[in-house]
């Protein structure tokens, strides 16, 4: 029996505690899900590593994919078009997490990993954040298509006696036609925003509906946007500004269709996922689930919705993971950002094939975990 | 001709700070009177295998077997294992996304091995066996240092004899000439001889007789007749062949690409291309090519913009020695596509 001075005590350090972890109080009542998570799921050759996991996807054998930033992005000096090679691979491992093979290796966009989806017909689409591109393999490793274009040069920023490259022509002279690239390449200005096309900058994740619909969500850069294509990769429709309102984002990070086509997205900079359908027509938001990075819908007879409320590179608080029934009722929450085995560190991707089978991918941590999240 | 590449990384940047943070070279005050201690060094200690180099040895430990770690700068930065003997046992970390700029290496009480890189702004840490254990600190994300790199390339009107400013295209005469698109930077057409000398340069940016807005393509026909992709113009310009202006053909868009087919009769080929800027609503009106005869009348067109079968995806480039069968190079899609036109009805112009 505690006397009531500690007991007081014990009451003041508990409200200190919650007023500290202020915006997340809410999550602090939600169901803590059982988990397990087995770091070292995938096994590489000696010699190879994973870098940054920015993105890992199953297909439907069970085998992986993962979009990661390893190796040195490099730039070209002593040339006319400085450009951004490398800095990113796509790796493929067997369903028991071994390493089978590199795809995409010296592809043009493959710069800074971002997400890597597989879609129903088992075609492999890695989205860019350095080339500004979505592309697409098919289940072999063949490329497929490509939408966005990479930035021709690397946008330059004025130096001594040096013009900035997008910068203005001479005075007198016709504008330059020659090599406007996606962003930054020629023209100048920000690329993308209000352009009914595929000018990307710094698309963040990709998802399709029954009839084979591209949406690219676009993006954490200036855009703030869903952009809809047909399966051809034709322009159809874009939606969306930077704001707060419905309709609106700041910095999407994810994006995930459920099987009657409506769209999740990750609107991490308003704390919110928002729903639409696939004309883009705002349906409902999903609140009380953190800063959302990383979404999955599951397959199995009842689909979950999985969203990472993950920490950024400079702190090690929050990182779970929420599980979530479609209607947006929180199920649960199970993990929490850190470094050891079973932590979450800037998750930014989620396979979840069933509703108990993830596969989680950290951008902090360099790994995948597979991870079974326990029923109630 | 690639020169030169280098990590974009904060090493590249680092390299001026370092100077001014090492220490400024002041005798040490015990210099004097501190007793002088005897010593040997172990010449060779250390046996790299053929092909393998040190460079500047920036890191160094011992685990509790005696085996000795080196975090070296290389022509890449390279985690070495050695043996208690010195001799090279493994190579750690290799390839692994923080391996940029060598800076120290510590080996803990378990024997895991910590490398700190300076380029890469991480800490990593490797078990015994190079089993990489955990990761401290972030790499920068490179696009946030991408806007400092040099590498621009716009219009100079520099107009030099024997220098290109991204050129775009060549052709020859049948005489061998040698005719280059010169190009973004500048706005001309240059002419050599055969065996390289120059013989003239015209054009300068603009919209005027004999100026240009990027010519980027460029072909000449059996009769030494140049034509002139201006696709800024969105004109095709047809000079002599001492480069002067002879006829103007602007009904067919933007030429990105112009070929000019082998034979008795030669045709012309120009490709409206879709623009690259990634907008669509450019689409529509965009993305067909147009067969001409060289007088610039136009005999019909073929394709449209997009991304799908039989669209074409900004045509970068032609080739059309056979008139009939076409090989097309796209941008925004990337692909080559090889193209079988139908033979041409008479009524079809």
């Amino acid at each position: 029996m505690k006397t009531s001075t500690t007991l007081m005590r014990g009451c003041l350090a508990a409200a200190a505690a919650a007023l500290a972890v202020g915006a997340s109080l809410a999550a602090q009542s939600v169901a803590q899900l059982n988990y397990d998570a087995n770091p070292d799921f995938l096994t590489l050759p000696a010699g190879t590593y994973l870098g940054e996991v920015a993105g890992v996807a199953t297909n439907s054998r069970g085998q992986v994919f993962v979009y990661t930033r390893t190796g040195h992005a490099v730039a070209t000096l002593g040339d006319e078009r400085t450009f951004y090679h490398g800095g990113s691979r796509l790796l493929q491992f067997d369903q028991n997490g071994r390493f089978a093979k590199e795809i995409g290796q010296g592809v043009y966009g493959i710069n800074f990993a971002q997400q890597v989806r597989v879609d129903p017909q088992d075609n492999v689409w890695i989205v860019d954040a350095g080339s500004n591109q979505v592309i697409k393999f098919d289940a072999d490793g063949r490329f497929q298509l490509v939408l966005g274009r990479k930035p021709e040069n690397i946008p330059v920023r004025p130096g001594p006696g040096m013009p900035a490259s997008g910068g203005l022509p001479p005075a007198g002279a016709a504008p330059a036609e020659g090599g406007r690239g996606g962003g930054g390449g020629r023209g100048g200005g920000t690329p993308g925003a209000g352009i009914n096309g595929d000018t990307f900058n710094r698309p963040s994740d990709v998802a399709w509906d029954r009839a084979g619909n591209i949406y690219v969500a676009d993006g954490f850069g200036t855009n703030n946007r869903i952009a809809k294509f047909t399966k051809e990769g034709n322009f159809l429709k874009t939606w969306g500004q930077t704001g707060s309102g419905q309709g609106q984002f700041n910095g999407i990070r994810g994006l995930v269709s459920d099987a009657a086509g409506n769209l999740y997205v990750a609107d991490a900079g308003n704390k919110r996922i928002q729903v639409f359908d696939g004309e883009g027509q705002f349906k409902s938001e999903i609140r009380n689930i953190g800063t959302p990075q990383a979404l999955c819908i599951s397959g199995g007879g009842t689909p979950y919705l999985y969203s990472s409320n993950s920490n950024d590179s400079e702190s090690m608080e929050n990182g779970e993971i929420y599980k979530i029934q479609l209607n947006g009722t929180v199920v649960g929450r199970f993990g929490k950002a850190g470094k050891m085995p079973k932590d979450f560190g800037m998750v930014n991707s989620i396979d979840c094939r069933t509703e108990t089978d993830l596969i989680v991918g950290e951008v902090w941590n360099w790994r995948a975990q597979k991870v079974t999240v326990r029923r109630q | 001709m690639r020169r030169f590449s280098v990590c974009v990384s904060a090493g590249l940047l680092l390299c001026a700070g370092m100077l001014s943070a090492q220490g400024a070279g002041t005798p040490a005050k015990a210099r004097a009177t501190a007793p002088e201690i005897p010593f040997e060094i172990v010449p060779n200690y250390f046996k790299l295998p053929d092909g393998l180099y040190m460079g500047e040895a920036v890191g160094v430990a011992t685990n509790s077997k005696g085996h000795v770690f080196v975090y070296t700068r290389s022509g890449e930065t390279r985690l070495f294992e050695f043996d208690q003997a010195g001799k090279f046992v493994k190579e750690l970390a290799q390839g692994t996304y923080g391996v940029s700029f060598a800076h120290a290496v510590r080996v803990d009480k378990y024997d895991n091995v910590w490398a700190v890189d300076e380029g890469s702004n991480v800490i990593m840490k490797f078990n015994p066996d190079g089993k990489l254990l955990m990761v401290l600190g972030k790499r920068p994300d490179p696009l946030e240092q991408l806007a400092i790199i040099p590498g621009g390339g716009q219009y100079s009107g520099a107009n030099k004899p024997y220098s290109f400013h991204r050129q775009t295209d060549v052709a020859w005469d049948p005489q061998d000439n040698i005719f280059v698109a010169d190009g973004y930077g500048d706005s001309r057409v240059v002419k050599y001889d055969k065996t390289g000398r120059f013989v003239k340069s015209v054009g300068t940016r603009g919209n005027g007789t004999l100026q240009f807005s990027t010519p980027h393509a460029i072909a000449v026909d059996a009769k030494g007749l140049v034509y002139v992709a201006d696709r800024g113009n969105s004109r095709i310009i047809v000079l002599d062949n001492d480069l002067n202006q002879k006829a103007v053909y602007d009904n067919v868009g933007a030429p990105w690409a112009v070929c000019i087919s082998e034979g008795p009769h030669q045709y012309l080929y120009s490709s409206n291309s879709f623009p690259t800027g990634n907008n669509f609503d450019l689409a529509a009106t965009t993305g067909e090519i147009y067969k001409m005869e060289l007088d610039g009348t136009v005999l019909g067109r073929f394709g449209k913009a997009g991304h799908g079968p039989k669209e074409f995806s900004s045509v970068h480039q032609m080739d059309c020695r056979n008139p009939n069968e076409l090989f097309l190079a796209e941008i925004t899609e990337w692909r080559a596509t090889k193209v079988v036109l139908r033979p041409q009805s008479r009524t079809n112009n």
